[in-house]
């Protein structure tokens, strides 16, 4: 566990870097404002530090469920021509995005 | 016909005073008249919806009905129709054509309900405004200045306004209670896992689950069970049998014992709202149940935890909107980091960057244990609180919401203040249990909603309660003055 005096604000060089992880461009003119914002929720988000969770196990489901597993048998068929119908392009099956490699 | 319930059309229907084609043109005709002035369709299936009508007139003449053949009602835009644009109120989604059904789709579609269209929601069902829709604000019925609340805010308005006698929603933090609340309707959020998740645009995924909107708890009942039941293409859904929801409606509520939660009734709650709820409770009481004062300690951790699990959890489900495979694309992308930045700078709204930057912060390395994992402690210390209560009452009993509907625009600048909109509504998703919202009076001529939550899938006790009160009051019966009596 990390330590529990999270940093109470963040920085517009913070936002840039979650932006590109996020993979969402934000336009020079509006990083202020966005950090701003983000700034507020993170402290609201910031209170919970105070909560004692010592030796509580995190929760990820409400019902304590598993995942359930199946056999690994194929039950689907094949609907490529349907899925690819509605790709913003594609060619021979393939889709297609702005060439990669020089 | 328009403000007649579920139920009362099914009979309607039954003793052959009208047609499912004469119901479904009537409220196709009132759509293009009225919603205008409420926009809370994004799309509307006329074709498809009177061959579906003639197709259950069919089955009515040939006795090979059931309780929802022939039933008109619509489809928050967040589920997938197949053939018919899923747009999730987003942009990204503006031209995405499904190539397959919702379970929850399927499932009433072959109860032989009548899809209408599709209604209009917060972008990604993130917000409790219905402000933050690509496709423009909903207004509320009751008063068109109002927000309808969100993000279930066009399937809770296009009820009101007697536009669709039903729709289905979804809820994460409180979006099919908050918006019936406030457009004065019957709204259930059922039991984690109750129902199936497949085809419903993924939000948080631990969270989320569709329920429906309707009139009345008969009628919710009536849906419940067409939707409800296990889906083996969804691991998340609980493989339980479905009860039958309307079997136990009428059941005095004698005995019945409801906890009222200290720090639901404090400071935040508006005066009158109160009031509303105090008498809504008094009612409960004067058919048998008692009232026994409970506390959920952990309640002021609710906020921050839900605001860090579902924005987590809403930036992995969005990375899929990458601009390759399917949705929208920027113009022209120089390479493909352009391709992907760009496609998501433009493809989603303000609040729905927000939330993906709040999420990719609570997951990045070095804050995960800070923030994703305290959240994933808190959420059990909120769920404990409430099977602690369970032990001592049967239902949890209190308001959907502080007020009645705020005004458009009037917190749509400050993402925080809208946040805590949602104060009493949020920990039922993290507990994963079943809550519905009542309506429970008016406020300056707005509905306001008691809220009633259940011990995990006892979602037939609360319809049970909800049903009852309904039986001895008049709220749901009320309907707003405008288009409503057209």
């Amino acid at each position: 566990m990390s330590d529990t005096s999270t940093k109470p604000s963040i920085d517009p060089d913070e936002i840039e870097k979650i932006a590109t992880l996020a993979r969402i461009r934000i336009a020079g003119d509006q990083v202020a404002g966005v950090t701003h914002r983000i700034a507020d929720i993170l402290a609201m988000v910031d209170t919970l530090q105070a909560a004692d969770t010592t030796d509580v196990e995190p929760m990820a489901n409400p019902l304590d469920a598993v995942q359930t597993l199946r056999a690994d048998e194929v039950t689907e068929t094949n609907r490529r021509e349907a899925f690819q119908a509605i790709a913003p392009a594609v060619e021979n099956g393939l889709y297609l995005v702005p060439k990669v490699i020089e | 016909m328009h403000n007649q319930t579920v139920a009362q059309l099914a009979r309607g229907l039954r003793e052959k005073q009208f047609s499912s084609v004469e119901v479904t043109r009537h409220l196709l005709e009132r759509i293009a008249g009225l919603d205008a002035q409420y926009n809370s369709f994004i799309t509307t299936c006329e074709d498809a919806a009177l061959a579906s009508a003639r197709a259950a007139d069919d089955r009515l003449a040939a006795g090979d009905a059931g309780p929802l053949t022939g039933i008109p009602l619509a489809h928050k835009d967040i589920f997938c129709t197949s053939g018919v644009r899923t747009s999730c109120g987003s942009r990204m989604l503006d031209n995405f054509v499904p190539p397959y059904d919702a379970t929850v789709v399927e499932r009433l579609r072959d109860a032989g309900t009548v899809t209408l269209g599709k209604t209009n929601m917060d972008e990604f069902a993130m917000g409790s405004s219905n402000e933050n829709s690509y496709y423009g604000a909903v207004k509320n019925p009751w008063d068109t200045n109002c927000v309808p609340g969100g993000s279930s805010g066009g399937s809770a308005a296009a009820v009101a306004a007697g536009l669709v006698p039903a729709a289905s929603g979804t809820d994460t933090g409180g979006s099919i209670r908050q918006p019936a609340a406030f457009c004065g309707i019957t709204g259930l959020k059922p039991t984690y896992g109750r129902i199936s998740r497949l085809g419903m645009v993924a939000f948080a995924s631990s969270l989320d689950q569709a329920g429906p909107m309707a009139r009345t708890a008969e009628d919710c009942a009536l849906l419940l069970e067409a939707m409800a039941g296990h889906d083996p293409r969804d691991s998340t859904s609980v493989n339980r049998p479905v009860p039958d929801y309307c079997a136990d409606l009428d059941k005095p509520l004698e005995g019945l014992r409801i906890g009222l939660p200290r720090e639901y009734f404090g400071e935040g709650l508006q005066a009158a709202t109160g009031d509303c709820i105090q008498a809504a409770l008094k009612e409960l009481e004067n058919q048998g149940a008692s009232l026994v004062e409970v506390s959920l300690p952990n309640s002021h951790l609710t906020i921050p935890t839900y605001y860090i699990i579902a924005p987590a959890e809403a930036s992995t489900n969005l990375s899929r909107y990458d601009g390759v495979r399917y949705g929208y694309r920027c113009d022209n992308p120089a390479d493909l980091d352009d391709l992907y930045t760009r496609t998501r700078e433009e493809g989603f709204g303000d609040e729905v960057k927000r939330r993906i930057l709040v999420g990719t912060y609570a997951l990045s390395a070095g804050y995960y244990d800070a923030y994703y994992r305290k959240a994933q402690q808190a959420r059990r210390l909120i769920r404990d609180d409430f099977l602690a209560c369970f032990e001592q009452v049967d239902v949890i009993a209190g308001p959907t919401t502080p007020g009645p509907a705020f005004g458009l625009g009037e917190k749509s600048d400050d993402p925080v203040a809208m946040y805590l909109e949602d104060v009493y509504t949020l920990a039922v998703n993290l507990a994963g249990l079943p809550g519905m919202s009542v309506p429970a009076g008016l406020v300056e001529g707005k509905p306001v909603g008691l809220q009633l939550i259940g011990r995990h899938f006892e979602e037939a006790r609360l319809l049970n309660t909800a049903h009852r009160f309904q039986q001895a009051t008049d709220w749901h019966t009320r309907a707003p003055s405008q288009g409503g009596n057209a």
